[in-house]
């Protein structure tokens, strides 16, 4: 038996690695996945709990938060073709129309 | 039908509607005769309510009706409620009749005007609002009339307001009326404060009650009173009534002579139990219209302007109305309110309809020899100044003898001399006014209508005058002298019912050389005319070179304009320039364009964090979540 605690940290070492990825590529694309990363490290912690405190509330809500992110993921992806084809670029430091 | 008289006002109010919302769309010939018959149907009423009140005889009470609720408000409340009593019918009568001639008369003088249909909405307006003035029950509702009048007075003087003469006066009229009515709003609430009530009868009662301390009464009805010269016109608020003449003649003749500036005489009237509560307040009303007959009466004697020279004599009539009130001859004083409304009234519709033959002119340097060119306006004319100068048994010789032999009994011999000298006045520039006019030779110069094209006014003009000039003739016999017997002065009894009578009576011996007093007073002054504008035409330069000051200052009208103007109207031009250089553009403008630039400066400041990329508002969102995070768990 797994102590709930180890998942807690896998999920907290894949959060982690999901920022540092996010900060440390330039690429939207790779970020993007960065992003997938803390989001799933979220559902990690949260099923973790779930099964620690023995409710089905947990499990319910990351199928839900899953589905989501497969529909997210199919519009952030689509954003990320429609950029390129825009700019022929999805380097995010060469993105910055928006400046103040 | 005389318990329908709550539609005496509401008919010219109704047509004064329907003229102003379809005037344009409407015929001349339809807004002439619905403008005339409603002030006509106004008129049958009030004489059907007089005749009904003649019938119940003394001390019935009057008519009485409540149209709405209107104010309530804690104790206080205020119904739009009229009504109709032996005064309120004299004064409806005076307002109605004379209305009624003027409106016709205004037919002829204002067939030219392009702005027909507005003219007679608004002199339809100006009726309802002095009917309303004049039936009202209390102060509160008084008072709403007293302003409507104030702002058709303002339209009508201002009636051609492309002439910039006539838009100024209409203004001045305005501002200086407002003045007055200041003081007669704090006046009212202090009423409305101590009697907690609006209605007159409540405020007549309330000194008698202790309601009213002696104090307040003289301190309320001096402040009322203040409201009265400013819209009757006298010292020290007169200034505007002469600047009103730019108005159409008509209604110089009706609001200016006959009605609207008397409103001021019918309310000290009204409210007779208050003023003669107080010795102090009455005794100041006394002296204010006394020296304003005479002052104002000394300025007509050198205006060369025809109207002028009536408005002046408005002022001053005015003036013996306000003596009368004042030395508590309430009927006197509405006597001659009423005689003053027809003779005054004729020898300004007279006036208008030189004015209208000599196409425009008003100086009577510029007219003469007008007696056989103008057939009818002569005689008329004639018959208004004769009645005005208080020749025997014409109307203004009665009454303004009731005025001084009031003054008489109650032993203020000072406030005698100065009327007995206004009298002297009044004959003598009224008959300057006809011998300049009427006799001599033609002084018309080549622009101002000279003589073959002088004509007399048509019927519809002339009609109106001899009407108003038999009024002015027999009027005076409604108040006989009591020396002809008890039952003689009529119209003093009748308004005995409402007002207070006189405290004082005459001997007979006295009343008799009172009398010939008067009489001596008004052909001396039409003498002294003769002899300075027919005998000897040189003697009034003559007097002018040897009175030089004099001249100059009455010519300059004592200079109270320019007094006024250095004194109150241009430092409060100044100060509200500098309050508007200072405090306007400074202050208000200034915290404006203040918050503007900070608003400006704060987003260029705040400019700097929106760098466009991704990973620095990643960076934000990761510190704000660490803090958050850190401060949750310490």
């Amino acid at each position: 038996m797994i102590p709930p605690g180890a998942f807690l940290l896998v999920a907290a070492v894949l959060f982690a690695l999901g920022v540092l990825a996010f900060f440390i590529k330039k690429d939207l694309l790779t970020q993007f996945m960065a992003v997938e990363v803390m989001l799933n490290a979220g559902n990690l912690a949260l099923l973790a709990m779930a099964k620690a405190s023995g409710l089905a509330a947990g499990q319910v809500i990351v199928l839900f938060v899953i589905t989501v992110a497969a529909a997210e993921a199919v519009i952030g992806l689509a954003i990320i073709v429609l950029i390129f084809r825009q700019r022929r670029t999805i380097r995010t430091d060469e993105l910055k129309d928006l400046r103040g | 039908m005389a318990r329908y008289f709550w539609l005496i006002p509401l008919l010219p109010g109704a047509s004064a509607l329907v003229l102003l919302l379809l005037g344009p769309k409407l015929s001349r010939r339809w807004v002439s005769w619905q403008a005339c018959l409603t002030v006509f149907l106004s008129l049958a009423l009030s004489v059907m309510g007089f005749v009904h009140l003649i019938r119940a005889g003394h001390g019935a009470g009057g008519l009485a009706k409540t149209l709405l609720p209107w104010i309530a408000s804690g104790s206080f409340s205020s119904a739009i409620s009229f009504v109709f009593d032996e005064l309120a019918a004299v004064m409806a009568l005076v307002v109605t009749g004379v209305g009624l001639l003027i409106h016709v008369y205004s037919i002829g003088y204002m067939a030219d005007e392009k702005a027909y249909s507005r003219y007679f909405a608004f002199l339809n307006l100006f009726t309802f609002f002095m009917l309303v003035l004049v039936l009202a029950s209390d102060i509160v509702l008084m008072f709403v009339g007293w302003e409507g009048v104030g702002l058709c007075s303002y339209l009508l003087i201002g009636f051609w307001f492309e002439r910039p003469a006539a838009s100024k006066a209409g203004m001045k009229a305005f501002v200086v009326n407002r003045i007055g009515d200041a003081a007669f709003i704090v006046g009212v609430l202090f009423l409305l404060v101590n009697v907690g009530s609006s209605s007159f009868a409540a405020i007549n009662a309330a000194p008698a009650a202790g309601l009213l301390g002696p104090g307040l009464v003289t301190l309320v009805a001096i402040l009322l009173f203040v409201g009265a010269t400013g819209k009757s016109a006298q010292i020290p608020l007169y200034v505007w009534l002469p600047d009103a003449m730019e108005g159409p003649t008509p209604v110089s003749a009706l609001i200016h002579a006959a009605t609207m500036v008397t409103a001021g005489v019918y309310m000290v009237c009204r409210l007779d139990g208050l003023f003669s509560a107080s010795p102090a307040a009455s005794s100041v009303v006394a002296w204010v219209g006394g020296l304003t007959a005479v002052f104002a009466a000394t300025i007509a004697l050198v205006q060369n302007d025809i109207k002028r020279v009536l408005a002046y004599s408005t002022i001053s009539q005015i003036g013996y109305m306000f003596l009368g009130c004042g030395v508590g001859a309430y009927a006197a004083g509405m006597f001659h309110l009423v005689t003053h409304a027809f003779f005054k009234s004729l020898l300004f519709l007279a006036a208008g309809s030189v004015i209208h033959a000599l196409g425009g002119e008003q100086d009577m340097r510029k007219m003469g020899g007008l007696k056989k060119l103008l057939p009818t306006t002569f005689p008329v004319f004639l018959v208004g100044a004769l009645a005005i100068s208080g020749v025997p048994f014409l109307s203004g010789f009665f009454s303004k003898d009731a005025i001084l032999a009031g003054a008489f009994a109650g032993g203020h011999y000072a406030l005698y001399a100065l009327g007995l000298s206004g009298a002297v006045l009044t004959a003598f520039y009224m008959f300057r006014l006809v011998y300049m006019m009427f006799y001599g030779g033609s002084r018309a110069t080549h622009h101002a209508g000279t003589a073959p094209h002088v004509h007399e006014s048509p019927s519809v003009m002339t009609v109106p005058l001899v009407i108003l000039a038999v009024f002015s003739a027999l009027a005076g016999f409604a108040g006989l002298p009591v020396l002809l017997g008890e039952k003689a002065n009529w119209l003093g009894r009748f308004l005995e019912a409402v007002l207070e009578p006189a405290a004082h009576h005459l001997v007979a011996s006295t009343e008799v050389g009172l009398i010939l007093a008067a009489t001596a007073a008004a052909l001396a002054g039409i003498a002294l005319a003769f002899v300075f504008y027919r005998r000897r035409p040189d003697l009034p330069d003559r007097t002018v070179r040897a009175f030089p000051g004099i001249h100059r200052l009455l010519v300059g009208k004592y200079y109270v304009d320019e007094a006024y103007d250095a004194v109150v109207v241009r430092p409060l031009v100044i100060g509200a320039e500098k309050v508007y250089s200072r405090f306007d553009l400074g202050v208000i403008d200034g915290a404006l364009d203040g918050s503007a630039a900070a608003a400006a400066a704060a987003g260029k400041g705040l400019n700097v964090l929106q760098s466009g990329l991704v990973r620095d508002y990643a960076l934000a969102f990761l510190i704000g979540a660490v803090l958050f995070l850190g401060a949750l768990l310490l």
